[in-house]
């Protein structure tokens, strides 16, 4: 399953950096961040639930880049 | 400019004022450092406080932390003034990028802005504005001037004139008039018409239109891929060499006896740093594809994503479908050849005779006639299953149809040399010649191949399941060096496979066809491309790239765009990688300064991102 997000970060390789660290979280089978358009695509791992994953996900952008955003 | 920006430029105005102020007063030692920590903080707390945090979490070596390194090494070894500056110019170039990249965003954005706010649906006589999602099928709208279609629909009365050029960027305007089917997105300008709605507004072009476009992002091209991967070893490999320079010398010339000079290596380590942010290219490289994509369906060209702006870039051979997308699948009446009467009245005569009929031979006729048909004129109508139609017309008989019609009527009749439909026409029992009717070819197909060539293209083919002979004279006329023709759909896959097969593997086959039937080939060839899609479902889906209209002359503009795209990201790898290079070796030899590193830095970003932003502009190509 996919799913698209808005995100709210400054610069680009903040955006990378958080799709990296989405890519990483458990539950997640890939991850696309698109700087220009403001948008993280998701695509779950089959049986995940997405909110729970997604909060997770939130958690690890975080750390990565404290001033990101991600509206779930 | 938004609030976090503005808040960035007092400060920058503030610190830099500081700055000149304090470097004009002659003070000296700890007052000194005093004062040159006001316009330091002021400008760099949220900077050092990042830094701070990215350590925390183990985030060693983002930009935050090297400026912050950078800056505070500066401070350290009495160097106030550059400290700051470094600061200062490292801020002046984020705040350019943030507000290059939102100016480009709201530009594309504006560039796409098609979607209807609202319908106008007429309830006891008053207009009301309803929100287009409620609208159901089959439902009235009205359209007044200078209104969007919100709903693709049939027009039922009124007549206009329509804007496509949003959707197209096609800027001649389209008549409208009841009957005609209408899309959404277009402006319409003069008239009120009402229109019935024949799709949900989740299901109108404008909806299928934004949803491609908004959702293009989520393949990425391989150079953003190589882009990301390089700031991911850059940055950490950059600081370790500024380390082991600050180190490894003074250590060296302190074992061999010499002064170990300290302050000089560490310095040239914090030009390292400075040098090292990889800001430049991380954000040049997806701003020219997003700009690339943006100016491409400004101009009617939809690219789904930046990963096909590159394939398409690389494109050396080019497979054409026929019907429909180099010709334009509109039978017409090309000729009428030996005639005994007038072209017109032998027209006039056949249209008359075939009036009754809706076959589509029969539409083509009254079409080229073009006049209003008085089917009072016309008696003792009989059509002959296989053969044609026979009638009175103004009570003189008149026979239209094929070669076996004329055998029937014992009447010999000339065969025609040119490919197409052939409809024979008897009148009063005597032959008087023949009206043929083929497929007519796009205005513009031959002009597109040509400049297909001229840009490059190594080959061009065309697929048809015609006949040999209409193949072979479309191809000469086009200039198309191959054609396959007789062709089922299934046999148009293998033939792009064995094209496929043998080309290498750079260079890149596109598949051009109009959607119909042909989606199985638009997803097997490298890049599908779909002409003249809003209506096919199937062929958007299957398609990489959308072109709006069915002009031909598109598919060179978006290779056109793609190539521009392309060069721009080359431009920005080589220009960006090369000058920090070179700095970077100037700078461990001591040459170059910080303010050398900080044109390295802040300096390449601004040209690289405005050098990004050219892949907007796409109207010349």
């Amino acid at each position: 399953m996919k799913k698209t997000y808005k995100i709210e970060v400054d610069c680009a390789n903040c955006a990378n950096k958080m799709e990296e660290a989405a890519k990483k979280t458990a539950g997640v089978k890939n991850a696309t961040v698109n700087f220009m358009t403001l948008k993280m695509i998701v695509e779950f791992e089959e049986g995940q639930e997405p909110k729970t994953v997604m909060q997770e996900v939130l958690k690890n952008c975080k750390k990565v880049e404290d001033d990101c955003e991600i509206f779930l | 400019m938004n609030k976090k920006q503005k808040k960035v430029l007092i400060r920058i105005i503030a610190a830099a004022f500081f700055v000149v102020v304090f470097s004009m007063l002659p003070v000296d030692g700890y007052l000194k450092f005093g004062l040159f920590m006001i316009p330091y903080f002021v400008i760099s707390y949220d900077i050092l406080k990042k830094a701070i945090k990215g350590i925390r979490n183990r985030q060693v070596f983002d930009e935050n932390f090297l400026m912050a390194v950078a800056t505070v090494g500066a401070i350290l070894l009495g160097d106030y003034k550059e400290g700051v500056a470094v600061m200062l110019f490292y801020q002046i170039g984020e705040l350019f990028q943030s507000y290059a990249v939102g100016k480009s965003r709201k530009n594309i954005s504006e560039l796409m802005d098609i979607r209807p706010d609202y319908a106008n649906i007429e309830r006891e006589g008053h207009l009301e504005k309803v929100d287009p999602d409620e609208v159901e099928i089959g439902s009235m709208i009205v359209v007044q001037p200078g209104e969007k279609i919100p709903i693709d629909g049939v027009v039922t009365e009124g007549r206009t004139t329509l804007n496509t050029s949003a959707l197209t960027g096609e800027s001649l305007p389209r008549d409208a008039e009841p009957g005609d089917e209408v899309i959404s997105g277009c402006i319409n300008m003069t008239g009120v018409i009402r229109i019935k709605t024949t799709k949900e507004f989740g299901e109108s072009a404008v909806s299928k239109i934004l949803d491609l476009v908004e959702n293009s992002s989520s393949k990425k091209s391989k150079s953003e891929n190589f882009i990301s991967k390089f700031a991911r070893y850059y940055t950490p490999a950059v600081c370790c060499s500024a380390l082991a320079l600050a180190v490894l010398p003074p250590l060296a010339r302190l074992f061999l006896g010499a002064s170990p000079q300290w302050g000089d290596w560490v310095y040239r380590a914090l030009t390292f740093l400075v040098i090292s942010c990889p800001c430049a290219l991380v954000i040049s490289i997806p701003l020219s594809f997003f700009a690339g994509i943006g100016g491409a369906s400004h101009a009617g060209i939809l690219v789904k994503g930046s990963n096909y702006l590159e394939t398409l870039a690389r494109t050396k051979y080019v497979v054409f479908d026929k019907t429909g997308t180099l010709t334009r699948g509109i039978f017409e009446v090309s000729g009428i050849h030996h005639n005994t009467m007038e072209q017109e009245k032998i027209l006039e005569f056949a249209a008359l005779t075939e009036s009754f009929s809706s076959h589509p031979i029969s539409r083509s006729l009254k079409q080229a006639y073009g006049k209003d048909l008085d089917s009072s004129r016309v008696s003792d109508v009989e059509e002959l299953a296989g053969k044609g139609v026979t009638a009175k017309v103004d009570g003189i008989s008149v026979a239209v149809g094929n070669t076996r019609l004329m055998e029937y009527l014992n009447l010999s009749c000339k065969e025609c040399h040119q490919a197409g439909t052939v409809v024979h026409v008897a009148i009063d029992g005597a032959y008087a010649g023949h009206i043929l009717i083929s497929d007519a070819v796009k205005a513009n197909s031959e002009e597109a191949i040509r400049q297909l060539k001229k840009s490059g293209i190594k080959k061009t083919v065309m697929l048809t399941g015609d006949a040999d002979r209409a193949a072979q004279q479309v191809a000469a006329d086009l200039g198309v060096d191959m054609v396959y023709s007789e062709l089922l759909p299934a046999d148009k896959v293998t033939k792009v496979e064995e094209l496929l097969n043998s080309k290498s593997d750079k260079e890149k086959l596109a598949f051009v066809g109009d959607g119909i039937n042909d989606a199985p080939v638009l997803s097997r060839a490298d890049i599908g491309i779909a002409m003249g899609a809003l209506g096919s479902d199937a062929a958007i889906e299957a398609a990489d790239i959308v072109l709006m209209d069915d002009d031909p002359l598109k598919i060179v503009k978006a290779i056109r765009i793609a190539r521009k795209c392309l060069r721009i990201v080359y431009e920005n790898i080589y220009f960006a990688i090369g000058i920090k290079v070179i700095c970077l070796i100037l700078g461990a030899l001591g040459i170059a300064n910080m303010w050398v590193a900080i044109f390295a830095d802040v300096g390449v970003m601004v040209i690289a991102v405005l050098n990004a932003i050219r892949t907007l502009f796409v109207k010349k190509l």
